[in-house]
């Protein structure tokens, strides 16, 4: 932790741990679910919740935020509820999607949230697009999207950082470097070893940060965001983090890697770290800290609630939304 | 088929797969985690997936990392390197893993796969095959892992396209496409793998099913379906239910979708004068649509009714266990098309 | 009508207008392409080309760079982008040249153009729309020369339509720039220019109904029906058969998905023989579907199957005595409508 965070504000802090906090109980909880046969097994984010926190942070409802696979946490950042969250998951009614897209396609326009895409790479382009959009219709808002160190294999990246690059655009090039493709490792994958690098060939900045710093992630974020509002074009930010859990729900990582690594970064675990910051520079005392917990846990456990006590789509919505149209 | 040795669909394809490679040193096996831990054999990390769905495990121990190949997320390029170390000798073997990942890598099979030979007057031979795994029912998956597209693959002029419907045809035809000297595109039912298909009795020996011909699966005299796939069984399931009431349903397992067995098809609707297709993917121009064009074409005169297309409905795979149940066709859906007919 | 009074527009002009006046209508919409203007960043070769048919000639100089956007050859960024920026208000027009590109861009179309709406639970609109070329006959050989139709409408989700001629093409493009679907817009190579006697084409802005068929010619012996630059073969063939005491009814398709089947049953039940010309690849294709179709739903009025005339199972040839072999033809046309009627 660096001295600059002296100067983010006290309420962002405390929305950002708040946050983390958030994240991490509602990915318990969904693996919870999960194992007791209630979902599919998800893609767990837990170990990465700065990336997103820190970023959102800088936001309001009309930017834009587009996931993948892996999407949880970018979700809950950008403000998308946790009781239609959990909904979605169980493939309720009442979840963001009405159950049509489950956990790999939650979206919530209303919070800007354009979608989370189980295509890799998929969703940079039409990310890139909602930037677009924005420049053509005078907004100041901004495109963040975020993608993994596989997906930087992906040539949808590298068309859009171009187009990004050469018309302006206001994107946010979100890597979020777990250093695992599934199994294959980042060091096997990624020709030259830095994704941030690759941004010198499209000239827009290229920033490695450490993910786990949720505070680090604020700083690197603000700079892109405000950057892009001015018009200045977009940023590729390379956030070195790590997921806990495996690819989805029944992969075993001791497969490809290490317990010691596994404990590495354990170590610098984000929500440890940022809550040892704030009770060290007085902004919280431990009652605080646990308070923020408890509330997590209650706003998930309300979540498994509401979505338990909600009804099934009917199947007649097997047909529903096709089109907005037809014919 | 009688015997002992019994084997699942995935066991089935993985014995192909290691049949066809001890036999040949020009076949190789590209895609993500088709082995997994990519690069870590020296830390002790090997053979971490085998394939999502395991096809390829234990397949890097006995041929190398030369022949197994672990891909990044590059569908386009390492597709597209699968048509050129066809063009140059080997015989790639290329995991597409979910059958929907193939608009990232489109333009290398339809433009560079299906077209090379024909442009390239002959000149080119591009013996690849490649698999994908297909299909919805209770897995959750939702849009864009649960899509069946067969007929896309089918559309173009240069590609053959198989669909086996259980561990045996799985093995015949894994093999058979492998020897094939043309591009072969085999769709893996994600239904018909695993515990809950079940296993069946596969032969040790090396055998080939013969790509472009169906096979009758259960013989009758009154409606004829067809299946595809895992709607085979679905087929069959039906033609219980239909005995039950006293109706004899003859099954046509497809196996081949380009080549078609014609013969057999037409054989069959001459015979029972009413048929029922059924078929996973979308209904519009679908291999349903595609049948029965086939079947009033060269079989009017001996049709009582017209052809009955069982489909999943024109909607994307929807996530919710409550709805997804209902997009692949069921049994009932089967019977009820078939009473349509026969009554 | 007495011909000093029809409005003669080639297929390209009247495209061309309907942009305009779309552009003109709604600030919201905007273009984006290889060479949609052409001379990118050059003012002094701006709009170079207008698109490689002409298309959207003049659009840059009266609405400007932000609205009319040449792309780098990157059809899956600005596919995706133009997915993007429909998604977050815009109503973008997608310029992918030729159909048989689609393969570099598949999963922007497949994936999410055709799965957002759906997956959304209906809370994201997508009103864009995709223009692209279709068609063989100019040697453009094997990868420059398909047609495709089917395989887009495959997907639920997307909107399909192929006009035949400038007064429908310019009223399709309409209709597809302000529907709030996804639309794919197929235009035929062999008909972008050529004025010859019109259809008449109105100056004022005007829409052609997505999801309607329309009858061509009427006629009670046979009925052809065509897509896109196929109606034109199939009217060809029903002057043939005229000559040999015939009367064909030709229904030009226009709308792909949706399908107008009330139109098409309702000629087939008439005439009760059809035959289907359909310049795509045989398997599971678009004259498959028809068939099915109609057989499904008008079974007991055919006299005889409904016969497909397709280009045969092989890959667009680039000879052009092989390519001539390729493409349907009036004759096959007509041989195909004398086996139903005797």
């Amino acid at each position: 932790m660096t001295t600059a965070q002296g100067s983010i504000p006290k309420e962002k802090l405390t929305w950002m741990y708040e946050t983390m906090v958030l994240i991490r109980r509602f990915e318990e909880q969904a693996k919870r679910e999960a194992d007791q046969g209630r979902i599919l097994g998800t893609h767990s984010a837990i170990g990465e919740e700065a990336v997103p926190t820190g970023i959102c942070a800088h936001l309001g409802d009309g930017d834009y935020v587009l996931g993948n696979h892996r999407s949880h946490h970018h979700c809950i950042a950008k403000g998308v509820g946790v009781n239609e969250m959990m909904a979605e998951l169980l493939g309720k009614a009442t979840g963001t999607n009405g159950g049509k897209g489950g956990t790999m396609h939650i979206a919530d326009a209303t919070k800007g949230m354009l979608g989370a895409n189980g295509v890799v790479g998929s969703n940079i382009p039409v990310a890139t697009g909602c930037a677009l959009a924005a420049k053509v219709q005078g907004r100041d808002n901004v495109s963040v999207v975020f993608f993994g160190d596989g997906a930087s294999s992906q040539g949808s990246l590298h068309e859009s950082m171009n187009l990004a690059s050469i018309w302006d655009l206001p994107v946010l090039f979100v890597c979020e470097n777990n250093r695992y493709a599934e199994s294959t490792p980042f060091e096997y994958s990624v020709a030259g070893g830095s994704v941030a690098n690759r941004a010198a060939g499209y000239a827009m900045p290229g920033v490695t940060v450490d993910g786990q710093d949720v505070m680090e992630m604020y700083e690197v974020a603000g700079e892109a965001v405000a950057r892009a509002r001015r018009g200045e074009g977009p940023t590729l930010i390379e956030a070195q983090t790590y997921r806990y859990f495996g690819h989805y729900g029944a992969d075993n990582p001791l497969g490809y890697r290490t317990e010691e690594e596994e404990a590495y970064y354990k170590s610098r675990d984000c929500i440890l770290t940022m809550g040892k910051f704030l009770l060290e520079s007085g902004t919280m005392n431990q009652d605080q800290l646990d308070s923020i917990d408890a509330d997590a846990i209650a706003k998930v456990e309300a979540a498994s609630k509401f979505a338990m006590e909600s009804p099934y789509p009917d199947p007649s919505e097997i047909l529903t939304d096709v089109y907005v149209k037809y014919p | 088929m009688e015997g002992n040795r019994p084997l699942t669909f995935v066991q089935a394809t993985n014995e192909a797969i290691r049949t066809v490679m001890r036999d040949d040193p020009n076949v190789i096996v590209m895609g993500e985690d088709v082995a997994g831990a990519a690069g870590r054999a020296d830390q002790g990390f090997i053979d971490h997936a085998g394939g999502t769905f395991g096809m390829t495990k234990n397949l890097i121990q006995e041929f190398g990392p030369e022949r197994i190949l672990d891909t990044p997320i590059s569908e386009t390029g390492f597709m597209g390197a699968g048509v050129g170390a066809a063009a140059a000798g080997l015989r790639p073997v290329v995991d597409l893993m979910f059958v929907g990942f193939v608009g990232v890598c489109a333009d290398q099979i339809f433009n560079n796969m299906a077209k090379m030979h024909y442009m390239f007057g002959g000149k080119v031979k591009l013996p690849i095959t490649v698999m994908a795994q297909t299909g919805a029912g209770d897995g959750g998956y939702a849009a864009q892992h649960s899509e069946t597209l067969w007929s896309i693959f089918t559309h173009f002029p240069g590609l053959k396209c198989v669909v086996p419907s259980d561990p045996y045809t799985a093995k015949g035809l894994q093999i058979a496409a492998m020897r094939d000297d043309d591009p072969v595109i085999i769709f893996q039912g994600i239904r018909s793998m695993g515990a809950n298909y079940g296993d069946q009795h596969v032969p040790e020996d090396d055998y080939e099913i013969e790509i472009g011909k169906a096979r009758v699966v259960r013989e009758g005299t009154d409606v004829t379906l067809t299946g595809i796939g895992f709607s085979t069984r679905t087929c069959l399931q039906a033609a219980e239910t239909l005995a039950q009431k006293g109706y004899s349903a003859e099954v046509v397992d497809l196996l081949s979708l380009s080549p078609l067995d014609e013969e057999t098809i037409l054989e069959s609707v001459k015979k029972t004068r009413k048929i029922v297709i059924t078929d996973e993917d979308y209904p519009r121009c679908s291999v349903a649509s595609d049948i029965s064009a086939l079947a009033v074409e060269q079989a009017f005169d001996y049709l009582d009714a017209p052809p009955r297309r069982v489909s999943a409905p024109h909607a994307s795979v929807p996530y919710s266990p409550a709805l997804e149940k209902f997009h692949p066709p069921r049994a009932e859906d089967v019977v009820a098309a078939a009473l349509a007919v026969l009554e | 009508m007495t011909t000093t009074e029809v409005r003669a527009l080639t297929y390209a002009q009247a495209v061309n207008e309907t942009f305009h006046q779309e552009f003109e209508r709604d600030p919201n919409v905007i273009l984006m392409g290889e060479d949609v203007a052409g001379g990118a960043g050059r003012d002094d070769f701006e709009d170079a080309w207008g698109g490689v048919f002409k298309l959207t000639r003049g659009l840059i100089g009266k609405f400007g760079p932000e609205r009319v956007r040449d792309t780098p050859i990157s059809e899956n960024g600005f596919i995706g982008a133009a997915v993007g920026s429909a998604a977050a208000g815009l109503r973008p027009i997608a310029d992918l040249m030729f159909v048989g590109f689609v393969g570099v861009c598949g999963d922007q179309i497949f994936n999410n153009m055709a799965k957002m709406h759906y997956m959304f639970g209906g809370k994201v609109k997508l009103p864009l729309t995709v223009i692209t070329s279709t068609g063989a006959g100019v040697g453009s050989a094997a990868q420059h020369s398909e047609t495709l139709y089917s395989i887009f409408v495959h997907f639920p989700g997307l909107k399909c339509v192929a006009p035949s001629n400038p007064y429908n093409a310019k009223g399709l493009h309409a209709a597809a720039i302000r529907d709030d679907d996804p639309v794919i817009v197929f235009n035929h190579k062999l008909l972008m220019g050529g004025v010859g006697t019109g259809p008449h084409v109105p100056q004022e802005s005007y829409e052609v109904e997505i999801g309607k068929a329309h009858i061509a010619r009427e006629g009670t012996d046979v009925t052809l029906i065509g897509i896109s630059y196929t109606t034109h073969l199939c009217l060809q063939a029903a002057e043939m058969l005229a000559q040999q005491g015939y009367s064909a009814e030709v229904v030009d398709l226009l709308s792909l998905s949706p399908l107008d089947e009330e139109t098409i049953l309702e000629s087939v039940k008439k005439t009760r023989k059809v035959v289907i010309v359909d310049e795509d690849y045989p398997r599971c294709s678009m004259a498959s579907e028809l068939s099915a179709v109609i057989a499904e739903q008008a079974f007991d009025y055919l006299d005889a199957p409904p016969r497909r005339v397709n280009p045969p199972h092989t890959s667009v040839p680039y000879s052009p005595v092989l390519e001539a072999l390729f493409i349907p033809t009036p004759e096959r046309i007509v041989e195909e409508a004398l086996a139903t009627m005797e």
